[in-house]
């Protein structure tokens, strides 16, 4: 993987961004921005919109209401974005067949291929896995895979939707040491989780969610040891935020 | 062929007259598969990708074409063959080709709706990623083609039964001229009508056979493929 230098999708801006399905609203009024450097780690209880949000930044998901842009323009285009899903897809095909996929979708030239799969299973610590069924690998594994197919179409920007759900301590950190060599290489990395001790070990920035809306954001340390509003206090005592 | 001879006998003798019948019959029903898995899984990928105004009525019909009756089908591709219809220049009538249209008649739609179904089951588990990676309306049609495959090769052997099988649309369009469009099944109807159980008989062994042998080839291609893709 390359080093690159801050992408034109950043910074996104998300200004007053609503995102309902008939009566429910899923995102209210969502005034964000995704800056480069440190990862950005959404927090929150299940529910509270955290999916949704990457989705929208992905450009998945238009909005209802509100404006995003991505470096100033407002087109959807994920040229330069991935998202690795909480239960991420396995095309029928072996693992190196789907990096193979990704690298071709993303129009990268087919004779660096080889060595690119080579490197990104390397990266995910799945070397001796190009040739074995995608669908047959452990959950860990899996996630392992997605992160790479995710890294083929060498995305400036890297959005991850609880990437160590389910998953033990040791794939959860072989997960985290990914995305940390990942992140030091100088993409951008936006993800959510629930876990504190995960936001705790990855985060620069992050933001609390609770009802579709942004609660708090702030630096990592700060906002775990001291936060400002009652629903950041309740979610990091451990209380239950409902 | 001697009357006095057994089933058995002409099967395990090879028997010429019973081969030409056995080939003519593998070669139209396996033209017709392969002509209607051309159409059919294309416009069962279509259809389940794309959404238009009718698309439930759209399915429901091809659904019910699945049950066509073959004899409605050879009716239909006689009217369209025969010498006053609009294709009665060809001059296919009473051809083997006939055959081979009017059982591609009968089985794109078998095709094209279990490919539908089929398409549009992994689609649902494939849409976020596919959209994810900024994948093109063509290349998510390959793809969804090609990850069914194994899946779809079910679809052909349901389409390859129902030719195999059938007879009353090959008996219209082909004519049952012996030596040139009698198949096994034209074949086994016929004799027995006339009395020849043991041509009818081996006729039918042998079909048995064939649908038996296609299916394990099938099914070992698929196991092989689950192995290697998952």
């Amino acid at each position: 993987m390359t080093m690159r230098a801050p992408t034109s999708d950043l910074p996104i801006v998300l200004d007053n961004l609503s995102v309902s399905a008939g009566a429910v609203t899923i995102l209210d009024r969502v005034s964000l921005t995704i800056s480069p450097g440190a990862p950005t780690i959404l927090i929150g209880p299940n529910g509270s919109g955290k999916t949704t949000l990457l989705r929208v930044l992905m450009g998945l998901q238009p909005p209802s209401a509100g404006r995003i842009t991505w470096g100033g323009r407002a087109d959807a285009a994920p040229e330069k974005r991935a998202l690795v899903f909480q239960r991420p897809t396995m095309l029928r095909r072996s693992a190196g067949a789907n990096l193979y996929y990704a690298l071709k979708a993303a129009g990268i030239p087919r004779a660096t291929h080889e060595s690119r799969v080579a490197d990104l299973l390397q990266l995910v610590g799945l070397e001796n896995f190009a040739r074995r069924p995608a669908r047959r690998l452990s959950g860990g594994e899996q996630q392992r895979v997605a992160l790479a197919r995710a890294l083929a179409r060498d995305p400036a920007l890297l959005m991850l939707d609880e990437p160590a759900a389910s998953l033990d301590p040791a794939a959860t950190k072989a997960i985290e040491d990914i995305i940390r060599a990942v992140a030091s290489r100088g993409v951008k990395v936006v993800m959510s989780t629930h876990n504190l001790g995960q936001a705790r070990r990855l985060g620069g920035e992050i933001v609390l969610m609770h009802r579709g809306r942004v609660v708090e954001i702030g630096a990592a340390a700060k906002l775990l040891d001291h936060p400002n509003t009652p629903e950041a206090k309740a979610f990091v005592s451990g209380e239950l935020l409902i | 062929m001697p009357d006095d001879t057994s089933a058995l006998q002409l099967v395990l003798t090879g028997d010429p007259t019973l081969l030409a019948i056995v080939w003519l019959s593998l070669l139209v029903s396996g033209s017709a598969v392969l002509l209607s898995a051309i159409l059919g899984v294309p416009l069962g990928a279509l259809i389940a990708l794309t959404r238009f105004p009718g698309r439930e009525t759209v399915i429901v019909i091809l659904n019910a074409l699945m049950g066509l009756p073959p004899v409605v089908a050879g009716l239909l591709v006689y009217l369209a063959l025969s010498r006053s219809g609009p294709l009665g220049s060809l001059g296919l009538l009473f051809t083997p080709q006939a055959m081979v249209i009017a059982q591609t008649v009968l089985v794109t739609p078998i095709i094209a709706a279990l490919a539908r179904q089929t398409v549009e089951d992994l689609w649902f588990e494939y849409r976020d990623e596919l959209a994810a990676m900024n994948i093109g309306p063509g290349r998510r049609i390959a793809t969804l083609i090609w990850d069914a495959r194994f899946s779809l090769v079910t679809a052909l052997l349901a389409g390859f039964g129902r030719a195999a099988a059938e007879v009353g649309a090959i008996i219209i369009v082909g004519g049952n001229i012996e030596g040139f469009t009698r198949t096994m099944t034209t074949t086994i109807a016929l004799e027995t009508s006339k009395g020849d159980l043991p041509l009818a008989m081996g006729l039918g062994m042998v079909l048995i056979a064939i649908v038996i042998v296609v299916n394990a080839l099938a099914w070992g291609a698929r196991r092989a493929g689950e192995r290697y893709a998952g």
